[in-house]
């Protein structure tokens, strides 16, 4: 029986690393790839890009996860000898960080109300919100459009902000996460006299933490990422944030991007390592953690 | 019946107001930026045009359904929906389980696992595009085993390429959530699981699933918004005329969308909004049914 156990327990381990390994590499292949120098690149991928940039260039793809020779030339061009991707970086940053945080201020409030007071319009609310967080971009595309037009907000940053920050999606991952608080916390606090905002700002949110740093993490993922509203929204290239210019860079840079999408990790990178315990935890907490 | 006093009257109006105003903020925000702009979506898929501004009924509708880009677009969607979503979901469930085991590097496994989610779409696309080209490291490895290469992206198998890359993106974050909701079963009942000499089997399909009902709608709900995403890498990989079983109902949109043919686009949208409400309708409902003897 014991036997048994442990082999059922290696095979297990051995599957973990199989798909780590799977998991891993092209998050491996960004980095160490970043290291190498272009023409190197060129004789590794000139297959699959169709280079026009000449040298030599390999029948097959070399699929390369060590340097010949380490080199940070593709890091000194992208950041240094010009500065165009640092620029579509802050672009990037003033674009995101907005939404995060106001996303997250509205959601919070909004998630207290659906928590807080339950009615069959709340319901219906709540469900339309559902329907709406799953309304692909391409759904609210037109709207969002027609809505900018409106405004006279199209071509500046408010037309991608403003939809951004009212977007349901955080609402109803707080909404989930706000109705495992037991009801009977918040009915203290009322006979305790504490009105509704102490309510939401000293007991809904502290209890909260976790999984706003989640919903956080997971919103600036997906806007850090974006490209098809600033492809439509933002006609300007000089707006254009780095995911947008990531992808259009043109064959003889491949080893650029690399590099430049490398950069582009770093934020999402720092917000892992410094919460993927709040991640976790923002998902798991649940009602009975309160009372501990 | 029953007497409503002045002072639960006054208490009443008094919650309906600060509820009112905490929902207010994101009502106006949603009215302002979707809703309303969504009711003219309407109104131009019942119209001729956007100056003529003849009502035609339904005859946008009976037009998109007779365009062959847009049958096949939903086809395609649909099929990939189908497919990807039960698997992001059984999968992710499947790594749960497993890390649920008693091993080592248990926490690296699941940071491993998360790393997807950091990798900019651009490099994903570029990393893709080596592993699946016609000369990439994917066929050869084929061509090691003696089968014949495939052109991936130019071929029926160009959905299997985006499967994998979505799930690949995907399963770690649905793999947490399961992790989460597996740990929040109550210990007692799988330990009277066991005094009772129940297998892992049954424990798992007569107490953990049941409890993980709530979750896997979740994460099905999740995947499915997700699924849509996927267009995001079709598009980097393949531009806005992939490969025919790559055509999603997203290229369609942003075509018509070049056009400027609001009424199709409008009617478009329309249909899909309608066909993912009655999903997730029911979805509700069978999540309602299925976790019908467990609170919370």
């Amino acid at each position: 029986m014991k036997k048994k156990k442990y082999f059922s327990r290696g095979v297990i381990f051995l599957l973990c690393l199989i798909f780590s390994v799977a998991f891993l590499l092209p998050t491996v292949l960004t980095i160490t790839n970043s290291f190498m120098s272009e023409s190197e690149i060129t004789s590794n991928y000139g297959m699959v890009f169709s280079t026009t940039s000449g040298g030599y260039v390999s029948k097959q793809v070399n699929l390369k996860f060590i340097p010949d020779k380490v080199t940070f030339s593709q890091y000194l061009s992208g950041l240094v000898r010009s500065p165009e991707y640092l620029l579509k970086f802050w672009n990037s940053v003033i674009l995101v960080v907005p939404i995060v945080l106001l996303q997250l201020v509205v959601a919070s409030v909004t998630a207290y109300s659906f928590t807080r007071w339950q009615s069959k319009f709340r319901s219906s609310v709540f469900f339309f919100y559902v329907i709406l967080m799953l309304m692909p971009y391409q759904v609210t595309l037109v709207p969002n459009y027609l809505v900018s037009e409106w405004l006279g907000i199209l071509n500046t940053r408010w037309s991608i902000i403003l939809p951004g920050i009212f977007a349901p999606f955080s609402v109803f991952l707080l909404t989930k996460f706000m109705r495992r608080i037991p009801y009977s916390l918040i009915e203290a606090a009322k006979i305790d006299g504490a009105g509704e905002w102490q309510i939401f700002t000293k007991i809904c949110l502290p209890q909260c933490r976790a999984a706003l740093y989640s919903i956080a993490i997971l919103v600036f993922i997906d806007y850090w990422n974006m490209v098809e509203q600033p492809l439509i929204l933002l006609e300007d290239a000089e707006s254009q944030p780095l995911s947008v210019f990531l992808s259009n860079i043109t064959a003889g840079e491949i080893g650029l991007a690399f590099a430049m999408a490398a950069v582009y990790m770093v934020p999402t990178l720092l917000l892992f390592l410094h919460g993927e315990e709040y991640l976790v935890e923002g998902i798991a907490a649940n009602g009975g953690s309160v009372k501990g | 019946m029953k007497k409503v006093t002045k002072e639960q009257k006054r208490l009443r109006r008094h919650d309906f107001l600060s509820g009112l105003a905490f929902l207010s903020p994101s009502l106006i925000g949603v009215g302002v930026f979707f809703v309303v702009p969504f009711c003219v979506v309407v109104y131009y898929s019942l119209i001729d045009g956007v100056s003529t501004k003849n009502f035609v009924g339904l005859d946008n509708f009976v037009k998109l359904f007779n365009n062959s880009a847009f049958i096949l677009a939903a086809k395609n969607t649909l099929h990939f929906s189908l497919i990807a979503v039960p698997l992001a979901v059984i999968l992710a469930l499947a790594l749960a389980v497993m890390l649920e085991a008693r091993i080592p590097m248990k926490s690296y496994f699941r940071s491993f696992f998360l790393s997807p989610m950091m990798v900019p779409v651009a490099s994903v696309v570029l990393i893709w595009q080596v592993l699946f080209n016609y000369n990439g490291t994917i066929n050869e490895f084929l061509l090691l085993f003696g089968q014949d290469k495939i052109d991936w992206l130019q071929s029926d198998s160009a959905q299997i390429v985006v499967m994998i890359l979505f799930l690949w993106k995907n399963l770690g974050y649905n793999m947490i959530l399961f992790m989460s909701a597996l740990s929040n079963i109550p210990a007692y009942l799988l330990e009277v699981a066991d005094v009772e000499g129940a297998g892992e089997i049954y424990k798992f399909f007569n107490i953990k699933l049941r409890y993980l009902s709530p979750t896997v709608l979740f994460v099905t709900i999740l995947s499915l918004i997700n699924s849509f995403k996927v267009f995001r890498e079709v598009y980097l990989l393949s531009g806005d005329y992939p490969y025919e079983v790559l055509y999603m109902l997203q290229h369609f949109m942003n075509n018509t969308f070049k056009s400027l043919d609001y009424q199709k686009l409008s009617a478009a949208a329309v249909v899909m909004a309608l066909v993912l409400v009655v999903v997730i309708w029911i979805l509700f409902r069978l999540e309602d049914w299925f976790g019908r003897d467990i609170e919370g």
